[in-house]
């Protein structure tokens, strides 16, 4: 690690102050972050530690649910009201990393994480856009298994590795964030950028901006909401594919459905084609294997990825009828 | 700037870079605590956190936890005499190397709260249970942070099955 301050916030604005020093970061449970600092990946000279600042779970005036930033992924998958109301949520958590890490863990670091391409962390031995700009990818032309299918660009093809960002996805929730020009919201969708030609640059964030909160939407549906993850072993790895849904059927129709995917793209990929061609179809089989294809449509898998395009409609599918199931 | 440790007050170190790890191994000469991939791969490292929460050692900078209270496996022993689950292991076999052992320990301790206090998991049927059964299925998914390279799980399995069907009594 090269050396950094370290300060622990006492509250937001000293957050912010400190968090405006050009260099600085702010730092969560530390379970991505540190990793990065002992790779080198992260240079900075000050750690604003965060995780003393908002850490409940409140509901909302309108029925929604305002959970901290500083939340352990830990407390948010156990949650009375997070298990009843929206058990893609709690699903999705749970389907991460492993149980010591989600009691660190923060919701906003689980936010902020970054990229698990293997070129990415190999800082001597290959080409990564991510960590040198303009310096090339090694991971188009390399071992490409666990990378994007969606959304990649020809400069990175890395995916957003987080569980609870697929769930938060179809939720349509939507950060809070707080910076020295003030506050504002973001709908989770927006927060994380595509890579195009700029992949080192992930988010939407300004330099210093903090997610302070993550506003869950009243959303009765999602009472009918899972999140189902395929993964090289059973527990304690990285998606291939993952999706989280919500449906609502009413007489064999679909009313409202949400959906997103998750191991497939540089960004927690929200299936708005999907969703669109869906609504008001049948709750069957068939269409839901026809929204999955028309999601999938514009896929460019790459050597070894290819998979993942037929996984992703079949999981699309089975998850749509598992939810069709519990409607019956 | 002090933390905890096993009960003892401990100086914390001035170079924030220090991982919790670190600072039991290299400044408390604590080495129960064992260090296998140091990037939050493997359980090796886990440790418990104001008496019962588990965490990675090797992912924690030891200035975060200013304040707070960590048991490693050194702290568990009482008196000299082991804890029960270290005992569990030996009875049925929960090790070959043990390079993974003290961090198993720790992880268990720290699941059998989980599991007291209600947390679901990824095999958790019915997430509005507030009861969870110990099954088999339940204690491999909740232990799955903690790899053991020797192929010890059986073992590690029957171990912490044995010992939290007496302690949960």
């Amino acid at each position: 690690m090269t050396p950094f301050t370290y300060a622990r916030a006492a509250d937001t604005a000293e957050a912010i102050r400190l968090g405006a020093e050009p260099q600085a970061k702010y730092l969560g449970g530390g379970t991505n972050l540190v990793d990065l600092l002992r790779e080198r990946l992260e240079r900075p000279t000050a750690l604003v530690d965060v995780t003393g600042l908002s850490s409940t779970i409140e509901k909302r005036p309108n029925g929604g649910l305002l959970i901290g930033a500083g939340t352990k992924n830990t407390a948010v998958a156990e949650h009375q009201a997070v298990r009843l109301r929206y058990p893609v949520l709690s699903r999705a958590i749970l389907a991460g990393a492993s149980a010591q890490i989600r009691n660190m863990a923060t919701v906003g670091g689980n936010i902020l994480q970054r990229a698990r391409c293997l070129y990415f962390y190999d800082d001597e031995g290959s080409r990564c856009n991510k960590r040198a700009p303009g310096q090339g990818c090694d991971a188009i032309d390399g071992l490409n298994r666990n990378h994007a299918i969606l959304g990649a660009s020809s400069a990175c093809v890395a995916t957003h590795s987080s569980d609870m960002c697929v769930a938060l996805a179809a939720l349509g929730a939507v950060v809070h964030l707080r910076s020295a020009r003030g506050e504002r919201t973001l709908p989770l969708t927006d927060l994380h950028r595509l890579p195009e030609q700029h992949p080192e640059i992930e988010t939407m964030l300004d330099p210093g901006e903090l997610i302070t909160a993550v506003e869950l939407p009243p959303l009765p549906l999602a009472a009918h909401s899972t999140y189902r993850k395929v993964r090289d072993r059973a527990s304690y790895a990285f998606a291939l594919v993952s999706v989280a849904a919500a449906l609502e059927v009413e007489g064999g129709t679909v009313k409202d459905v949400r959906l997103a995917l998750g191991g497939v793209a540089p960004k927690p990929w929200r299936a708005w084609k999907a969703e669109a061609a869906l609504k008001g179809q049948p709750a069957t089989a068939e269409s839901f294997r026809v929204c999955a294809e028309i999601e999938v449509a514009d896929a460019r898998p790459l050597g070894h990825n290819a998979f993942k395009v037929e996984l992703a409609v079949r999981l699309i599918a089975a998850v749509l009828e598992e939810l069709t199931g519990e409607h019956s | 700037m002090s933390i905890t440790i096993n009960g003892l007050k401990a100086q914390l170190p001035d170079d924030p870079r220090v991982s919790l790890l670190d600072l039991l191994r290299e400044h408390l000469n604590l080495p129960g605590t064992k260090k296998g991939c140091d990037q939050g791969a493997c359980g090796a490292c886990t440790v418990l956190l104001d008496g019962g929460e588990r965490i990675l050692s090797c992912l924690a900078l030891a200035v975060q936890y200013e304040g707070r209270s960590i048991t490693s496996i050194e702290g568990l022993c009482d008196s000299g005499a082991l804890h029960p689950l270290q005992q569990a292991f030996i009875e049925h076999d929960g090790f070959q190397c043990g390079y993974c052992t003290p961090g198993q320990i720790c992880s268990a301790i720290g699941m059998a709260e989980e599991l007291r206090r209600g947390v679901p998991s990824h095999v958790t049927e019915d997430l509005s249970a507030m009861r969870i059964a110990a099954s088999s299925d339940e204690l491999r998914e909740r232990m799955s942070g903690n790899l053991c390279r020797c192929g010890a799980y059986n073992g590690i399995v029957a171990a912490i099955a044995v010992h939290f069907a007496e302690a949960v009594k």
